[in-house]
């Protein structure tokens, strides 16, 4: 089987121990986490957790099992890309100099759709969010400048399809 | 009525209907400790040797009763040591209940003396854990973790108190827990896929039956008997499904794994409907997956959605509790006798027999005792009757090859982990969670030496159980590893052993040593007739291998038989 990537969201009662054990799940199988993001959700007092990993379907499927066995996961999903809206977003901190002294800096950042956040007499630091690639583009355009400071943070996605947590919790409840 | 924490944790312990708790004192636990002494009417300590046994003696306890067993330990050290057990209880589904002592929270990610992050650590070996920092937190918790040992697949809890929540008042009350919202214990049984399930039965020619604990972790030893009885399909058993229906039972053809009986393991690669109950298809029974039961259609009857092709590819997966589904599936099979398919396994015994059975049970050629005689001899005396608790090693495998089961919960041995040190203090608990059954540990030489230190329990709470050392004077399974796979390399596998019937009876116990076969059968008798604990020492030939063996990696098809 070949490997994919998969986000795996994971709805689950907001716990102290919780994100031990499912990264303990990964690290079981020596499986590595590209990206986890952990939130609220939807529902009040839920948490999500959205992990990206790659491997194979039959692995994710494993490990999806293994998460949703745990006391306090409501309910765990995966999915490929294709059934998922996802983005991530990025902030970059430069050098206010370069916003007058190369003027393609603004271009770029126009054409990127990019936000400027702040601007100090230091620095600037503009925002991205979008799928990984048009990040890494603006990286690579913005890298020949100089980027004083750069964090990405993980994928966040929502379904295509219903996930129908809340109906899940109101049967549970009965 | 305001109490303390630690009188809280007695109480509820109490309302679960736990009387019995094994465990080790120490600094951080005795709040707890100085009330068990307290409660010592109604809640009795055992005090063990090493947290190790204590957990192993919780998990005897429970594998004989059915019920949660307890263990108690202080932090830190106390906590760590019961790790190896907690990890076997989670390996093989074991209701356990672990409560440690930790420091005070003001203290907590400090370094202070005794701290250590046990929740961090048997995260992956529990099935929940939780830390207590407050007082009024304690029933709500105990009761929790009660309900989840039990419910569902059970398995391991372990909840660390801190030394503050102990002392501190608090208001007691206590109800049960019956549901958690987040975890669905029973999956909803699907009556469709029942029907599914018994067409594929009914139009089998040769459906195979192969049972695991699950059989005994739901209580469905009388459906199982029922099924087999009404189809007459041949039921075969894993290391852990042992006991669960009796040994001579004609549609009991025996054990399946790596070294068990011959015709179970290469009859699944003929089978045309495997029907699986409560067992998760182990790499020690499938051998390699990429040829184990290719031409069959595998119905799966199994508690853990997690299970459900994560090993072997279901044609039919049923997500139930086993009882009810077998109870539902029962009505719906039709009566059959499969005689013909009943003789491939017979004949396949007999091929076991003439070139293994009849030689481990009455050795030629001079050969000194075997273990397998020395498990029949057991058999004799305890009219196939005892529990039979067994370590790991050689001596497990002939143990659960050839020790006979009239009662179901009558094994009990570390299948999954396979911890060395098990059966000593695994005995102690099922002795004492079934006083009036016979409880015989099988230990080997080295094994014995894991655990060694709860003879000192078995002396000092009186628990009559029987050991019996079956001593080869080498680490023996992993001798035949190296005998076979690594052209006779001992490294490390000679046992240079000290006089274990002096040691045994350093502790007061009755001790015995059998060198001669002529002796064997008094000694056994004499054992068994003791009503104290008793320890027999068996000098075994110390080069003998087990057989039949499924090589690593092998398909159950290419089982040898030498
Ligand atoms: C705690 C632990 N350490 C190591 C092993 C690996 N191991 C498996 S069987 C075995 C040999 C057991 O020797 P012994 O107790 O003398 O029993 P025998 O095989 O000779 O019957 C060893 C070392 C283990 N299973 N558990």
């Amino acid at each position: 089987m070949e490997n994919k990537i998969f986000t795996i969201s994971v709805y689950s009662e907001n716990n102290v121990g919780l994100l031990n054990r499912i990264s303990g799940i990964f690290l079981k199988r020596h499986i590595n986490v590209l990206s986890l993001n952990v939130s609220d959700s939807e529902v009040e007092h839920v948490s999500r957790f959205i992990i990206v990993v790659k491997t194979t379907e039959k692995w994710v499927q494993n490990i999806v099992g293994q998460i949703e066995k745990q006391i306090e996961v409501i309910k765990a999903f995966y999915h490929i890309d294709e059934e998922t809206i996802f983005l991530e977003s990025a902030i970059f901190k430069i050098n206010s100099a370069l916003l007058f002294d190369e003027r393609q800096i603004q271009n770029i950042i126009k054409e990127s759709h990019s936000e400027i956040v702040t601007v100090s007499r230091d620095f600037f630091v503009i925002s991205k969010s979008g799928k990984r690639t048009e990040i890494n583009d603006l990286y690579n355009k913005l890298k020949r400048y100089g980027i004083m400071q750069f964090a990405r943070s993980g994928r966040i996605s929502v379904s295509k399809e219903k996930m129908e947590v809340t109906s899940l919790l109101e049967q549970l409840k009965s | 009525m305001k109490i303390s924490g630690a009188e809280a944790v007695i109480r509820c312990l109490l309302e679960e209907g736990v009387n019995l708790v094994y465990g080790y004192p120490g600094g951080a636990i005795m709040p707890v400790y100085d009330e068990l002494y307290k409660f010592q009417d109604q809640l009795q300590h055992i005090l063990v040797r090493h947290e190790q046994g204590a957990a192993h003696a919780a998990q005897g306890f429970a594998r004989a009763t059915g019920k949660v067993g307890v263990a108690i330990a202080t932090s830190g050290p106390g906590a760590t040591n019961l790790v190896t057990g907690i990890a076997d209880a989670q390996i093989d589904s074991t209701p356990l209940v672990c409560i440690t002592g930790q420091v005070g929270k003001h203290l907590l990610g400090s370094d202070a003396f005794q701290e250590t992050d046990i929740i961090g650590i048997s995260t992956p070996v529990t099935k929940w854990n939780y830390q207590i920092t407050e007082a009024h937190e304690i029933p709500e918790i105990i009761a929790k973790a009660f309900y989840i040992a039990r419910s569902g697949r059970p398995g391991p809890v372990l909840i660390d108190i801190t030394k503050n929540a102990q002392f501190d008042e608090m208001e007691f009350s206590y109800t049960k827990c019956t549901k958690i919202r987040s975890y669905n214990p029973k999956p909803t049984l699907n009556h469709e896929k029942v029907a599914e399930a018994a067409a594929l039965i009914n139009a089998a020619k040769k459906p195979y039956i192969i049972f695991g604990q699950g059989v005994i972790l739901s209580e469905a030893e009388a459906e199982l008997k029922a099924l087999v009885e009404k189809t007459g399909i041949p039921a075969a058993w894993t290391i852990l499904g042992l006991s669960a229906m009796p040994t001579d039972h004609p549609l009991n053809v025996g054990m399946l794994g790596m070294h068990g009986n011959y015709g179970p393991n290469i009859l699944t690669n003929e089978c045309d409907v495997l029907i699986a109950l409560g067992m998760r298809f182990d790499d020690r029974v499938t051998g390699s997956l990429s040829t184990y039961a290719k031409q069959a259609k595998v119905i799966h009857f199994e508690i853990d959605p997690a299970e459900i092709d994560k090993n072997v590819k279901t044609t039919v997966a049923v997500l139930a509790d086993l009882k009810e589904a077998l109870t539902a599936l029962i009505p719906l099979v039709d009566k059959n006798s499969h005689e013909s398919w009943h003789n491939e396994f017979k004949e396949k015994y007999k091929i076991e027999l003439e070139a293994v059975i009849n030689e481990e049970l009455a050795p030629t050629n001079g050969k000194g005792i075997s273990m397998g005689e020395t498990i029949e001899m057991i058999n004799k005396h305890s009219n196939d009757n005892a529990i039979m608790v067994s370590d790991v090693g050689q001596h497990q495998m002939f143990a659960c090859r050839y020790a006979k089961f009239k009662t179901t919960k009558s094994n009990v041995t570390s299948g999954g982990l396979g911890t060395m040190g098990f059966a000593l203090p695994a005995a102690i608990g099922a002795k004492m969670g079934m006083p009036d059954r016979e409880v015989v540990a099988i230990i080997g030489d080295g094994g014995f030496q894991m655990n060694i230190q709860e003879l000192g329990t078995i002396f000092q709470s009186k628990v009559p159980v029987k050991i019996v050392v079956l001593n080869n004077e080498f680490l023996g399974m992993v001798r035949q590893w190296q005998e076979l796979f690594f052209d006779n390399r001992y490294a490390s596998t000679i046992m240079v052993n000290p006089n274990f019937c002096a040691i045994a009876e350093g502790y007061y116990i009755k001790a015995k040593k059998v060198t001669k076969r002529e002796d064997l059968d008094a000694a056994v008798a004499e054992m068994m007739a003791s009503k104290e604990a008793y320890f027999l020492e068996v000098m075994v030939e110390k080069e003998n291998n087990v057989f039949p063996m499924i090589p690593t990696g092998a398909s159950v098809s290419d089982i040898r038989l030498s």
